[in-house]
């Protein structure tokens, strides 16, 4: 690991200006001064000099690890509640069981009891070229190309893709935000704002380097979910290569709303697939008002992947996706399994 | 001390003072920021027993408890550590008498080569107090962060369901 200098953080206040210098930095992921929290990513990163700050500022000592009510009826979750504690808390559970379901299906016991809810939307992506630094990788360095696209790529993106990068999100708790329509609450030096979870994480187009839209000189303080859980109707289901303890190759958060047998409103929200999780607002949109069968869920699993497109190595992908949003939809709508 | 890595490297100019709680005794110690807890456990205090495996928290062999719960010490500074309770494989036994998990490993000849054992028994150690384990299958999900080569996993589960069966501590 390069040297860095350490400081802490005794308030939100302090900590958005111990990051203040970075503001000419075009997101969180590139600034020099880093905050480290959980630091299961970010030392990652360090050890494999990938990401090089010179000064880390501990924010582990800020008051943010409550889970409250919000006024809207809807819960807000601290931005340094550890990810065990958050999917582990019982009104996590009984509210927004797809949500506690797709932290604890994201990497070990070890890691979630570390990893922070506000750091978990900020790790980075596990594409194998990233990581490398002896390969290009438009993502850790602009222009110097892209590994992946013509090199190995079983484990990567098949939309909203770029012939820049074609790395995916590697979180499953951001999956379940997404379908939950989330929102993120952070503050900078002009105060507090708030990103909808689905403006939070960005495509990769011809700026890969850059993440998400949270500005170098902001703070997560927490994650805002709206009153609408889908408690009765909802699952989040992940694919991947052993049983625990890895990536998804491909995951589903989806969630019903059910009048009867019919659908009155359906969400979905893929990991696996794309730069960020992928919601396809039309699809869902064109579920309502449609039964609450296997045809009507195949319908919309070709309708979300009619854009879907493979590489040399992972256009499997794309059946995968088609059965895991087809089971989960089965599983959501209480179906036996076809 | 004995001769450590403290007493035989030159101290970068921009060393903290860091105490940290260890096994039930506070230490002192001059470190760089990026020690990790892990180095500094086996290299400033002599404290082996806690394994560098993969050194990227893919493996777990580096399990510690901070506060009574398991994490990577590999991925976690010492500078962050400070006034944490921390607990390795050195501080479970009480005197001469082992813990009831590392009692149940010899048991049920749950480990081959031992490098991941420390590991092992700290995570499980920290699984028996979580409380979420119900099952075999819970705690093969609830273990999964700790990796055996050897593949002792059967015998792994038996030691630990032996302990979640019975009497917890």
């Amino acid at each position: 690991m390069r040297s860095f200098s350490y400081g802490r953080a005794d308030s939100v206040q302090s900590a958005v200006k111990d990051i203040a210098g970075n503001q000419a930095a075009p997101d969180a992921a590139n600034a020099t001064v880093k905050l480290v929290a959980g630091g299961t990513n970010l030392l990652d990163l360090m050890k494999a000099d990938v990401m090089r700050p010179v000064r880390l500022v501990d924010i582990t000592r800020l008051p943010l690890k409550t889970i409250e009510e919000t006024a809207e009826g809807g819960l807000r979750l601290g931005a340094l509640m550890t990810n065990a504690d958050t999917a582990y808390d019982e009104r996590v559970q009984a509210r927004y069981p797809m949500l506690s379901k797709a932290i604890l299906a994201g990497a070990s016991a070890q890691l979630r009891n570390m990893a922070t809810n506000g750091g978990n939307l900020l790790q980075r992506t596990r594409c194998y070229y990233f990581y490398d630094t002896a390969t290009p990788c438009n993502k850790r360095e602009p222009g110097s190309g892209c590994g992946a696209l013509h090199g190995v790529n079983r484990i990567h993106a098949i939309l909203g893709v770029s012939e820049h990068c074609i790395a995916v999100h590697p979180s499953d708790m951001a999956v379940a935000l997404a379908a939950l329509d989330a929102t993120v609450r952070v503050t900078g030096p002009g105060g507090e704002r708030a990103i909808p979870i689905g403006e939070f994480h960005r495509l990769p187009g011809d700026t890969p380097h850059i993440d998400t839209t949270l500005r170098a000189d902001e703070i997560i303080t927490g994650i805002e979910l709206p009153a609408q859980g889908f408690a009765a109707h909802s699952t989040y289901l992940k694919a991947r290569d052993r049983a625990s303890y890895a990536f998804a190759l491909i995951s589903a958060a989806v969630a019903l709303e059910l009048d009867g047998g019919t659908i009155r409103e359906a969400r979905l929200a893929l990991g696996g697939v794309a730069h960020k999780p992928w919601r396809d607002r039309a699809a869902e949109a064109a579920l309502a008002g449609q039964p609450a069968t296997r045809d009507s869920f195949r319908a919309m699993a070709d309708a979300v992947l009619r854009d879907a497109k493979g590489y040399e190595h992972n256009s499997f992908k794309i059946d995968l996706a088609r059965s895991v949003i087809l089971r989960a939809f089965e599983e959501a709508a209480g179906l036996e399994p076809s | 001390m004995p001769d450590t890595i403290t007493d035989r490297v030159p101290h970068a100019p921009d060393t903290l003072a860091i105490t940290l709680t260890v096994n039930g005794v506070e230490r002192t110690l001059n470190l760089a920021p990026w020690t990790t807890l892990l180095d500094t456990l086996r290299l400033h205090l002599d404290l082996t027993g806690t394994k560098k495996g993969c050194d990227h928290g893919q493996c777990g062999a580096c399990t510690v408890l901070v506060d009574g719960k398991r994490i990577n010490s590999c991925l976690s500074l010492a500078v962050m550590q400070e006034g944490k309770e921390i607990t390795t494989v050195e501080g479970l036994a009480r005197g001469e008498q082992l813990h009831p998990m590392q009692e149940a490993f010899i048991e049920h000849d749950a480990f081959q080569c031992g490098y991941c054992t420390p590991g092992q028994i700290c995570s499980a150690v920290g699984l028996l107090s979580e409380g979420k384990a119900k099952s075999a299958d819970d705690v093969r999900e609830l273990m999964s962060g700790n990796i055996c080569r050897c593949g002792a996993y059967p015998n792994i589960v038996a030691a630990i369901e032996q302990v979640l069966g019975g009497d917890r501590r």
